[in-house]
């Protein structure tokens, strides 16, 4: 039940990326600070206009601090749950909230990572996670993850649904071919469900190809009050809803391993955006695997449970398919630095915009974007957002 | 209530306010060769892994329950390394009898012939000197 009415009250009113793919030499801060900078350009405003901040980093504990003494900023709100690379997602509502008790008037949601090429690199701090943080019942018996916990969900799907290799293929394979159209996507030479389903196993049912991108980069977004957004510089896209679940840390303790914390955040997303399924336009979901396009697809209702594998078959949410998914090229062949959520949100305001030439959704109005966090779908947000025309 | 494979015995009482906490509790019961589920002594379910409370009733008296063995193979996947990084093997979530689910490695066959559904035995051996919680696809001692 919501208290406070939130639909269409905020929207959001600048996006910027840096460094998305490789970006050798420079420091996380450094590529999140570019990011800002072009979403303040982007909307028109100034650093000075900031006065509340959603971030997180999978390293650090009080990031908070260290952005906003590097961005120079003072802000009234600050929001630094970490939940997964659905964080940047969930923050949504946080901040939503915020902006309509008047807590503060512009917050500035960013994220960045030079895991790729990182002098310090992801081995080591890996190890140093896993120290500070170990997973005491899973850790002795060396999962290798997060690619282990998904493909412990993949096997499961499979088992119980006939989910194929060639389903968790299509995925990987629509996701390049959007990748194809993006001249932001780190990978985008030519791929096949052939090379797909032959190349080298991770952990199985997963090869290379059902593993998202190891890259750097950074995305950042502002929102404001839609009042005041329609005095900025760019066409505001409204966020008609954002709602988070989140359920448990490690596989072990999920409980069905075919069902996501986004039956439930989706249930809320849709209900609170007072719009349907047919009506979505384009769809973002965090694709760190391919079976979590297919998991969302059907926690989300676009689908019904188990019929995931067969809603993505034969091309169906590629360019030209049924459902335009991850128009980016996604986690999977666009930009994958760690985290991903804020990602998903720019792709989703870009499609909105009309701001993706070879790739756009014509006559995009409505978007929903869902996060995913943790090593097995552990926490996912899901947020609908619309051009003015909807509201 | 009934207690079904329930093995009473003096680790049966143990409470959370003695000097060591659940989870050091049930690592030193590995040491000892018993893995232990906990069991709540007021709704009398088990849970894994072990809490300071029950996740159920969140009761505090909580027991244990030295696992039967038996459990069934609940998901499972081939880790790939080279043969050179001590090559592949299997990681696998195993629903026991006791019902609750761990996550184990099935170790006496091929990884990629561990399936779903497959019954498999806990054991605790002790493999370069440690103690280590293994299944396996035969009920062997």
């Amino acid at each position: 039940m919501n208290h406070i009415e939130t639909r269409g009250k905020v929207a959001i009113v600048g996006i910027g990326t840096a460094g998305c793919g490789e970006a050798p030499g420079m420091s996380e801060l450094e590529l999140l600070g570019l990011a800002t900078k072009a979403a303040l350009e982007d909307a028109g405003l100034e650093i000075k206009d900031i006065d509340g901040l959603c971030t997180a980093n999978l390293n650090i504990a009080m990031w908070p601090l260290n952005v906003t003494e590097y961005l120079g900023i003072r802000p009234t709100f600050v929001e630094g749950t970490n939940i997964g690379g659905s964080s940047f997602i969930a923050h949504q509502k946080p901040a939503m909230l915020a902006l309509l008790s008047g807590q503060c008037s512009a917050v500035l949601v960013c994220y960045g990572s030079n895991q790729r090429t990182s002098k310090f690199g992801r081995k080591e701090r890996s190890l140093a996670r896993n120290s500070l943080d170990p997973s005491i019942f899973e850790d002795p018996y060396r999962p290798f993850d997060p690619p282990s916990s998904y493909a412990l969900i993949a096997a499961r799907h499979m088992h119980e649904y006939g989910t194929t290799r060639k389903h968790l293929a299509e995925v990987a394979l629509a996701a390049r071919k959007w990748a194809q159209l993006n001249p932001e996507a780190f990978c985008r030479e030519p791929l096949d469900l052939e090379t797909i389903l032959s190349a080298r196993m991770i952990s199985d049912p997963f090869t290379i190809y059902d593993c998202c991108q190891v890259t750097d980069g950074a995305g950042a977004y502002i929102m404001t009050l839609s009042e005041k957004a329609k005095d900025l510089k760019k066409k505001p896209i409204f966020i008609l809803s954002n709602e988070t679940a989140v359920w448990h840390r490690s596989v072990t303790n999920m409980k069905d391993l075919t069902v996501t914390p986004s039956k439930d955040s989706g249930q809320r997303a849709f209900r609170a955006a007072k719009i349907n399924h047919k009506e979505i336009d384009v769809v973002q979901v965090y694709d760190a695997f391919t079976i979590n396009t297919i998991l969302a697809l059907e926690d989300l209702g676009f689908c019904k449970k188990g019929e995931g594998g067969e809603f993505v078959d034969d091309g169906a949410i590629a360019p030209g398919g049924r459902l335009p998914v991850n128009t980016n090229g996604g986690g999977l062949s666009c930009v994958h630095p760690n985290m991903y959520g804020a990602f998903a949100t720019i792709e989703a305001v870009r499609q909105l915009r009309g701001e993706c030439s070879d790739r756009q959704i014509v006559n995009a109005k409505t978007a929903l974007i869902n996060g995913n966090g943790g090593t097995s779908a552990s926490s996912q947000s899901t947020s609908i957002l619309c051009t003015e025309e909807i509201l | 209530m009934i207690f079904k494979n329930v093995k009473f015995s003096i680790l049966m009482n143990h409470q959370i306010s003695t000097s060591i906490g659940p989870t050091e509790y049930h690592h030193q019961a590995i040491e000892s060769g018993k893995f232990l589920i906990q069991k709540c002594n007021d709704c009398f379910t088990n849970q894994f892994f072990p809490r300071s409370f029950c996740i159920t009733c969140t009761g505090t008296s909580l027991g244990w329950e030295e696992a039967c063995g038996r459990g069934i193979v609940y998901s499972t996947t081939t880790v790939r390394r080279k043969i050179d990084a001590g090559g592949d093997y299997n990681v696998c979530l195993v629903d026991l009898e006791e019902g609750v689910r761990l996550m184990g490695n099935v170790i006496d066959i091929e990884p990629n012939d561990v399936y779903i559904g497959q019954i498999v035995h806990l054991k605790i051996e002790t493999i370069n000197g440690l103690k280590k919680v293994v299944f396996k696809s035969v009920p062997t001692k």
